[in-house]
């Protein structure tokens, strides 16, 4: 097992550093000018050439590349454009407040998703099963913009049980995970139903049931490890998509997380901004995905890893 | 287990339902919300319209203006007088004014701050600004150590000596990259110092959590007695401008820094409650589009001329609410200089199809029309198109981001057509040639230029550096009218449509108050932070 572990964060190195090749070159390949952004609309073109010579920007592709990945080597991810903050500063002031955002998201995706799912399918072609996954398609389309809104509008301003947006306590952070939840509950509702009406239907739950179980100890202890394995892949995805910033839910309620920060520094394409936050989500994805690789094996025993 | 579960639910009810009390306000505290975050505070560097009036309350320039007024008046300098050929200011400071750290300001610091924004590695916006003053070159480019035009002539006298006359020369001294600064400071935190600003304002910064709020507390010692009025203003920022919007009828924001939700305004406007919240003030900037001269057909003036006689500007302002009124010039109503008779062109598209054929366009032509992808520049340029379209000029629209469109105006033959929404001219300075020598010299042409109908008249520039040397305090008058001759001239040679000069809108809250137009100042923008009263609870 350590192993393949030392396999797989050796891989990760070498992805993260195509990652970096391919965004720098795509930001680099935009048509934009960051020193033109940053002096602003009253500077003489002295001052902007000034400015692209102080960042650096006046150097070929390849010596910026270069110049990015020793500091990268060194944890130094450069200044912001605009700010002139440390962009691990920058991260770091918006990564816990992410990382409970996913938090929260993950455990209403599952809270609303897995029960729906499982009572889908062991209710295969009732009502209950219709109106599981008419509701999950309904959660899956609405845009998060419109759910979070009318949350806020119904729970936090109508009926004020709710802050209005923001950031500091518990409270502050229902809404946004319930909206996260609503979307993806639906997309785990319709795997966890696929997946556990694939698992129900083999050799030794039928087994288990001639044995006598009861239906309910044969869905939980029976066919529900097994059933869960396409959906932790599934949360390890999450994992990776969440912490690199949800945009839409962070503006809705104010939550200070990194879509925000990505967002704001795409506007003025503030490279060094955005090559971090591109550096967080990759590094999310990728250990997300290890995660849940190394929980399948948990699962299901017969997994196993050289 | 299960009670556990239960226990921890009714506790997150619980703190839930102490919702409603957090976030408001009271006392002196006054909130002001923001979408996106600040970016700094170093009054050399900040330059967007967020940190402006921030940085003007964390420090201060030699010159400031009235509040909620284009009049500028002495600020940290006493007095100023200048030489009889126009090039010298001599400025007497204030004395006993100090710094955030309590150092008393001197002349010195003028100097240093004056030097801090030339110098290539602060990356100063507003360099460009100061290169008139004498010796601002050769300080810029490494040649000298020190600006020979800044003199330190005792503790508390510098006198400024410039290449040329500029009358626009004291407005630079307002500017927010004159403020003074302290030189240990800066060195001390480097970097830092956008985040950690030292001044001699009536504000000082208390907290800042970055992507979460800016709090700035009161100057005990500031050197205008009873200023400020408050003693401290909370930034929130990330807050959705509809959020915003809940917020601050539920209590729990003063003011709406981003404005009126579009979906709101009017509702607002129309709600007799609502609308009593609202301060209406105009701007010192002017939406227009403009016609690349260097550009088959437009290098003909009938052709450019044809094109601001197609627009229907009322029927633009109506997309937008009538938020902004119909522009017939360059320069908004409240610049010196602005036309009060100027008529404009007539909106008359039988004339333009005739000057049009007179070019040789009967039949009109294809041409491109560049905007800002964010509402609703999109819909404007959609009315703009449908106009020339009337008169036969078949226009495709090209809808990008900002900086796109930014990177083709700066570039000389690729965007025959640009609306300026979103990134229209607001004046730096309420004088008259700041419309002119940014956006339509032949001094500000090379590639990157912000002048994007790449014009150039010589005459024309002749005669803004002829007026601009009228510096004197009694030839304002003739000055003012010389830039009405200017921008007539301008208007002959059409590179712009000026389509309209928007109004600001300022929504806040009922118990905050203040010298009337603090809440739309021209200068302090949005809102000049320093005068804002709390009326009651």
């Amino acid at each position: 097992m350590s192993g393949y572990i030392l396999r797989r964060l050796t891989q990760s190195v070498f992805i993260l550093v195509g990652v970096t090749l391919i965004t720098f070159v795509l930001l680099y390949a935009l048509p934009a000018d960051p020193a033109r952004m940053i002096a602003g609309r009253s500077a003489t073109v002295e001052t902007v050439a000034s400015i692209r010579a102080e960042l650096g920007l006046d150097r070929s592709i390849a010596v910026q590349y270069g110049r990015f990945l020793s500091r990268l080597a060194r944890g130094d991810l450069g200044r912001s454009y605009a700010q002139k903050v440390e962009v691990t500063e920058l991260l770091a002031s918006r990564l816990l407040a992410t990382f409970w955002l996913m938090v929260g998201g993950i455990f209403f995706e599952l809270l609303i998703g897995l029960p729906a799912g499982v009572l889908a399918a062991v209710r295969r072609r009732s009502a209950l099963d219709r109106s599981v996954m008419l509701s999950s398609f309904l959660g899956v389309s609405a845009p998060q913009f419109v759910v979070g809104l009318l949350l806020l509008y119904a729970l936090a301003y109508k009926w004020p049980v709710f802050p209005l947006g923001g950031y500091g306590t518990p409270a502050h952070l229902i809404l946004p995970a319930v909206t996260l939840g609503i979307a993806g509950g639906g997309w785990y509702a319709r795997m966890m139903r696929s997946s556990m009406l694939d698992v129900i239907h083999q050799d030794y739950v039928r087994t288990a049931r001639a044995k006598g179980a009861g239906e309910s100890r044969v869905v939980v202890r029976h066919a529900l490890r097994n059933a869960l394995l396409p959906v932790i892949s599934m949360i390890g995805l999450d994992f990776g998509t969440f912490m690199g910033g949800v945009v839409v839910v962070e503006s809705v309620f104010g939550w200070p997380g990194i879509g925000q920060l990505a967002w704001q520094a795409i506007q003025i394409v503030d490279i060094p901004v955005i090559m971090g936050v591109v550096m967080v989500s990759a590094v999310a994805i990728l250990f997300g995905n290890l995660l849940a690789d190394l929980v399948y094996p948990l699962l299901d025993p017969k997994i196993r890893y050289g | 287990m299960r009670g556990r579960v239960a226990g921890i639910i009714v506790l997150m009810l619980l703190v839930a339902l102490a919702a409603p009390t957090w976030g408001q306000r009271g006392g002196k505290t006054m909130i002001v919300s923001f979408k996106d975050d600040i970016s700094t505070l170093d009054p050399a560097i900040g330059y967007d319209w967020q940190n402006w009036s921030i940085i003007k309350s964390i420090s201060d320039g030699l010159m400031d203006y009235e509040p909620a007024s284009t009049t500028l008046a002495p600020h940290l300098a006493e007095s100023f007088s200048v030489s009889a050929d126009g090039k010298t200011y001599t400025f007497k400071l204030r004395r006993g004014v100090r710094f955030h750290n309590g150092r008393e300001l001197v002349a010195g610091d003028v100097k240093y701050t004056l030097e801090r924004v030339l110098n290539p590695k602060t990356q100063s916006p507003g360099a460009g600004f100061f290169s008139g003053i004498k010796g601002a070159k050769a300080f810029s480019e490494g040649k000298a150590a020190e600006i020979t035009g800044v003199r330190v002539v005792d503790k508390s006298t510098v006198s400024i000596t410039l290449d040329s006359a500029n009358a626009a020369f004291l407005h630079t001294m307002a500017l927010n990259f004159s403020h003074v600064v302290p030189k240990e400071e800066v060195a001390r935190l480097g970097a830092d110092f956008g985040h950690k600003p030292v001044g001699t304002g009536a504000f000082m910064v208390k907290e800042w959590v970055l992507g979460q709020r800016l709090v700035l507390v009161r100057n005990p010692n500031y050197f205008l007695k009873g200023r400020p009025y408050l003693d401290q203003v909370v930034f929130q920022v990330g807050v959705e401008p509809n959020v915003a919007f809940l917020k601050l009828q539920r209590g729990e924001v003063d003011i709406l820094g981003d404005g009126i939700p579009p979906a709101d305004f009017v509702k607002v406007m129309g709600d007799s409650k609502l609308n009593k919240l609202v301060a209406v003030g105009d701007q010192l900037q002017t939406g227009y589009v403009t016609i690349n001269t260097q550009v088959e057909p437009f290098n003909d003036v009938r052709v450019r001329r044809a094109l601001n006689m197609a627009i229907d500007k009322s029927r633009i302002v109506r997309i937008i609410n009538n938020r902004a009124v119909p522009a017939n010039q360059i320069l908004p109503p409240l610049m010196p200089g602005y036309d009060k008779d100027y008529k404009g062109y007539a909106f008359d598209r039988e004339q333009a199809k005739k000057l049009l054929a007179e070019a040789g366009y009967p039949g009109g032509f294809r041409t491109t029309l560049y905007a800002n992808n964010t509402d609703p520049n999109p819909r404007i340029a959609q009315a703009i198109q449908q106009d020339l379209a009337a008169i036969g000029v078949k226009v495709e629209l090209k809808t990008q981001a900002q900086s796109t469109v930014i990177e083709a105006g700066g570039q000389k033959s690729q965007a025959p057509l640009i609306w300026s929404g979103g990134m229209a001219w607001i004046a730096d300075y309420p004088d008259a040639n700041n419309f002119y020598w940014p956006i339509l010299s032949c001094a500000a042409l090379g590639p990157g230029t912000w002048n994007w109908a790449w014009y150039c008249n010589r005459d024309v520039e002749k005669m803004v550096t002829d007026a601009d040397a009228l510096v004197q305090s009694g030839q304002a008058a003739a000055r003012a009218a010389r830039f009405r001759q200017i921008y007539r001239k301008i208007m002959d040679d059409a590179p712009w449509i000026p389509i309209f000069h928007e109004r600001r809108y300022t929504m806040h809250s009922a118990r905050l108050g203040g010298v009337a137009g603090i809440f739309v100042d021209p200068i302090h923008i949005p809102v000049h932070y320093d005068e804002v009263q709390v009326l009651g609870k």
